[in-house]
């Protein structure tokens, strides 16, 4: 054995991949380094995308796993070892935070700005993973994608803006090819 | 097929019931009610040119009879999920209420545990399990497409549950729709019957009995507990019932079903039971064109 720290028993808590951990609401609460506190990501809703924070209410925001967010409509006693709590919900671990898709399709319909709204070819070429080239004069990083559906519009996912391109973000178990 | 010929005694119009089981279902698919209203599901069907028919009993399940029900936008949007008709039973029946705590005891793939969410709104606990990996992954897809979030998923052995997680209280309502040997879904699956055997029967039934036991210890007093199965064969539904009831702290009561269907029968090969097995419900694939299902509702008592 060479790694001397190996064994080493250490006082700070740590993220456990095993079990979820709700969320501190504030960063004076925080227990564990660097975890995102409830009210950071509320923050990151309003900001990012104008999604109001009272859009939440209902539900206590969870880790399991460095970064990775789960949202859950109730509350449960901390932490909770099962297989699966709510959705998962934004991933954290980079420098700008990342919903999932199934967060936006959810939540995606309160939001107000950084918001992209694709063409029904646009959705389908989107839908398929495809990087395209849309118009766009807003921010760049994450957006939420939107088109048409029975006559609303609908958030569909997550797209990359970046050198003018928007890169699909949609997970390949989700993608589908519409285009005829 | 000849493993149904152990039936004729039980289903009337037995020719008929053989010829049903030889045919193919249509494609059905449940609109769910997080995410869209039967109307837009059905607008953006129609948007698509994809013909589709609601079922005479539930404005919310649509008959697709041509092409793939997963490659369309409501289907993208999380606004349809595919569900054989007679699989939408058993959640209607348990009639789950927002707010309440509900458990789904072998919950996978998720066809009835996201529409147990969309019965209770999203509200409430529902707890959902499974011993199969594997097949929470599928569920967990599901829900998450479904827009589900007030769902809490466990990978254990049903018989032996554990309330620790979830406050020690116990549910209000419980769903056991068991694995169970799926003769009634033929129509679907062509090779159901293939690797029949009696023993399977045997062994599934002990399983079956297992959950529904935990089901009704971890329901309260009062609380409902459904019992399904998607099979034909007594030992998995009558004498599943007839045990738990002279077992376990628990009435059958009746159920009003929106398809034709048949009391539990009381007799079957040398055995009688709990002559209250008429309450439970015996759907056959001939009577609306369906798979064949099983269904019977219990009240927990003292």
């Amino acid at each position: 054995m060479t790694d001397g720290d190996q064994g080493r028993k250490s006082n700070v808590p740590a993220n456990d991949s095993e079990r979820f951990d709700r969320l501190p609401k504030t960063d004076a609460e925080r227990e564990v380094p660097g975890r995102p506190t409830r009210e950071a990501v509320l923050d990151f809703w309003t900001e990012r995308f104008g999604v109001p924070p009272e859009t939440f209410d209902d539900h206590t925001f969870w880790e399991r796993g460095s970064g990775k967010i789960w949202a859950f409509c109730g509350d449960l006693p901390s932490p909770v070892e099962i297989e699966a709590l709510g959705m998962a919900f934004l991933r954290t671990r980079q420098e700008h935070w990342k919903p999932t898709l199934e967060a936006v399709q959810r939540f995606g319909g309160h939001a107000e700005k950084n918001v992209i709204q694709l063409s029904r070819e646009e959705a389908r070429r989107f839908l398929a993973g495809e990087d395209q080239e849309p118009e766009w004069d807003g921010d760049w990083g994450y957006l939420i994608v939107t088109h048409d559906l029975a006559g609303e519009r609908e958030p569909l996912g997550v797209g990359l803006y970046v050198y003018d391109e928007l890169r699909s973000q949609v997970p390949k178990g989700r993608r589908r090819d519409l285009r005829d | 097929m000849e493993v149904l010929r152990r039936y004729e005694s039980i289903v009337e119009d037995f020719e008929a019931f053989r010829a049903a089981c030889e045919r193919s279902l249509p494609s059905v698919v449940r609109v769910n009610t997080l995410k869209t209203t039967v109307e837009r599901a059905r607008e953006a069907l129609a948007e698509e040119d994809i013909s589709h028919e609601p079922t005479d009993w539930h404005d919310g399940l649509l008959k697709l009879p041509e092409g793939d029900p997963g490659s369309n936008w409501p289907y993208v949007q999380g606004w349809l999920h595919g569900q054989e008709e007679v699989s939408a039973v058993p959640a209607r029946v348990l009639d789950p209420q927002p707010g309440e705590r509900v458990w789904d005891a072998a919950a996978a793939p998720g066809s009835k545990t996201t529409q147990l969410a969309a019965l209770m709104d999203d509200e409430g606990l529902l707890v959902a399990t499974d011993n199969n990996l594997g097949r929470l992954s599928a569920l967990r897809s599901n829900a998450e497409r479904l827009g589900v979030t007030n769902l809490a998923v466990t990978n254990e052995d049903a018989r032996n549950h554990s309330l620790k997680p979830f406050d020690g209280e116990p549910y209000d309502r419980a769903l056991v729709d068991v694995p169970c040997s799926c003769e009634g879904t033929i129509r679907k699956n062509p090779d159901a019957l293939e690797q029949w055997t009696f023993e399977h029967v045997q062994g599934v039934a002990g399983v079956q009995k297992g959950i529904l036991r935990r089901a009704i210890e971890a329901t309260r007093e009062g609380g409902t507990v459904v019992y399904s199965t998607c099979t034909f064969a007594p030992e998995e539904n009558e004498a599943v019932l007839d045990h738990v009831l002279e077992e376990h702290p628990c009435r059958l009561v009746e159920v009003e079903l929106p398809l034709k269907s048949r009391p539990g029968v009381t007799e079957w090969e040398d055995e009688t039971f709990d002559p209250n097995v008429r309450k439970a419900r015996r759907i056959y694939p001939h009577f609306n064109d369906t798979g064949g299902f099983f269904v019977a509702k219990l009240e927990v008592t003292e």
